[in-house]
């Protein structure tokens, strides 16, 4: 079996690991969306508070995000790794270095997924903590489901009252749309899917992906500090 | 034109170094290095320590003259190295910065010139191709496509100068190994240890400490020879499949 640790603890096979564990992410972030959109609907939470009792509940799902924590803790684990090891194989520094033979996001990878956990840690503490482990949450009941749910929209609402917490959500996209900006191509590349062929394809959907999916999540916060109260 | 260059001074591999001062007059019709010899030959009048740094074919073909001329390996021109970069590019009253190649995996010997040998032991890792090559008749007896020609030819293009890993923030050597194993596992002569190949010389390249590559592709960008970021596509596509194909543990 020494091959297989060989494998992965080489430069490829670290950089293999971060790239299957980002596309992961990359995909439950679009499952995680398309959850949280039925935030927007006005029916006084009905449709995410079911939602949210289902993903707390169903076994498959948490069967499944237990892998997705596994991979966010080897993602963030390995990529720190990673960039010290970098830091280091240069140890004496450039006194002028060209800014423009590569871009802002790919030169940050490791900054913009710190800035990524620590508005993570930020945004679980604050609904993933207290759905799961507290009893904090008011209960609800509605005709669909026979059992009394937690209320997690109204909890997300009143959240989202805070100026400072909004701007913290802000802060935290913006990293992510910069980190996929470069990671989501990267990620391609590191599987060795890089070819004029297919490459400006992947590249155009990893761009538009970026700027999508953040919005997307963007747009829960600010509909509640502007609109709801 | 009157220029100011911060050179980089330093004794040996064990010192610290840093930048000297020096105003030079040179002409645009000098190339770079012409200019550098300008400066040694002021200095050594002056019986002062004439700066060292490599070099050998002068025409763009031996990959030696390596140093970072205000932040770019082999300086602002694309596919340029240092030797085929003329002063005509600059004008009276620059400034110019000159500092060695910097990564732990190429030590600094002497002022500019570093020492490029972890790529040798990178290729001899890479071993023998057992096929009789022979002479230039039996090589063209085997025939090849016309586009796979085309893309051995464009990785056997490297010159082993290092500007890719000069240039990357991770000081990583992929450009330069995923050409060496492109140019020849694209072949029909090379493809017979091109799995053994790959992994030794991946193996070689982690274990002379460059950095991990992050595709931030400053390397294609700063390559004297236009070495594509691909060749390090099919690299990982190789090495992986090498990993789990090969019996050998
Ligand atoms: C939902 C959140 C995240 C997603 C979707 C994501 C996605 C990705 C993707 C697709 C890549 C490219 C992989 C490659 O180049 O092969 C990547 C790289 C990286 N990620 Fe993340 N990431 C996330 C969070 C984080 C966090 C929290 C960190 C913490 C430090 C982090 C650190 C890194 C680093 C350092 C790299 C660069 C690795 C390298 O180039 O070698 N990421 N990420
Ligand atoms: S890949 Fe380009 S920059 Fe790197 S050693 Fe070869 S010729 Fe030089
Ligand atoms: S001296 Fe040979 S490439 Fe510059």
């Amino acid at each position: 079996m020494s091959w297989i640790s060989n494998f992965l603890t080489s430069s490829l096979g670290k950089k293999l690991i971060m790239s299957l564990t980002g596309l992961f992410l990359i995909t439950f972030l679009i499952v995680h969306l398309a959850g949280n959109l039925q935030l927007l609907i006005d029916d006084g939470g009905e449709a995410f508070n079911t939602y949210a009792h289902f993903m707390t509940n169903n076994g498959l799902i948490k069967f499944l995000s237990y892998g997705l924590y596994a991979f966010i803790l080897i993602h963030i684990i390995q990529g720190i790794l990673i960039a010290l090891k970098n830091r280091g194989a240069r140890a004496s520094r450039y006194a002028v270095t060209n800014r423009k033979s590569n871009s802002f996001a790919s030169r940050n990878m490791a900054l913009l997924g710190l800035l990524v956990f620590f508005f993570l840690a930020v945004h679980m503490g604050d609904f993933w903590y207290k759905m799961k482990f507290t009893n904090e949450l008011p209960m609800v009941a509605y005709a669909g489901i026979g059992v009394e749910v937690k209320d997690l929209y109204t909890r997300v609402n009143m959240a989202f009252q805070e100026w400072w917490l909004v701007a913290i959500y802000m802060l935290g996209l913006l990293a992510l749309a910069l980190h996929l900006w470069h990671g989501f191509q990267s990620a391609f590349h590191t599987l060795g899917l890089n070819h004029k062929k297919y490459t400006p394809f992947i590249k155009a959907v990893g761009k538009i992906y970026s700027i999508v999916i953040p919005i997307g999540f963007a747009i829960i916060p600010l509909y509640f500090f502007f609109l709801k109260n | 034109m009157k220029l100011t260059l911060k050179i980089w001074r330093q004794k040996n591999s064990q010192t610290k170094g840093k930048f000297e001062v020096h105003k030079i007059e040179a002409t645009p019709e000098m190339s770079f290095l012409e200019m550098l010899d300008v400066l040694n030959e002021e200095i050594i009048e002056k019986k002062g320590e004439p700066f060292a740094f490599e070099h050998d074919c002068r025409e763009g073909i031996c990959g030696t003259c390596s140093m970072v001329i205000n932040g770019q390996p082999h300086g602002p021109m694309a596919l340029t190295t240092t030797c085929q970069l003329h002063m005509r590019h600059y004008k009276d009253g620059d400034t110019i910065v000159i500092e060695p190649f910097r990564a732990n995996a190429f030590p600094v010997l002497k002022d500019l010139v570093v020492d490029r040998s972890a790529f040798d032991r990178i290729i001899q890792a890479g071993g023998f191709v057992s096929v009789s090559t022979g002479q230039a008749p039996d090589g063209n007896s085997i025939l090849i496509e016309q586009d796979v020609a085309r893309d051995a030819f464009d990785a056997a293009s490297c010159i082993g100068c290092g500007a890719c890993v000069a240039a990357c923030p991770n000081a990583s050597a992929m450009l330069f190994t995923s050409a060496k194993v492109s140019h020849l596992s694209l072949l029909p002569q090379g493809q017979v240890e091109g799995a053994k190949r790959v992994k030794k010389m991946v193996a070689q390249m982690d274990k002379e400490g460059f950095g991990n590559c992050s595709n931030t592709y400053a390397c294609e960008a700063e390559c004297p020879k236009g070495i594509s970021v691909e060749n390090i596509a099919k690299m990982n596509r190789e090495y992986f499949s090498a990993m789990v194909s090969t019996s050998d543990k």
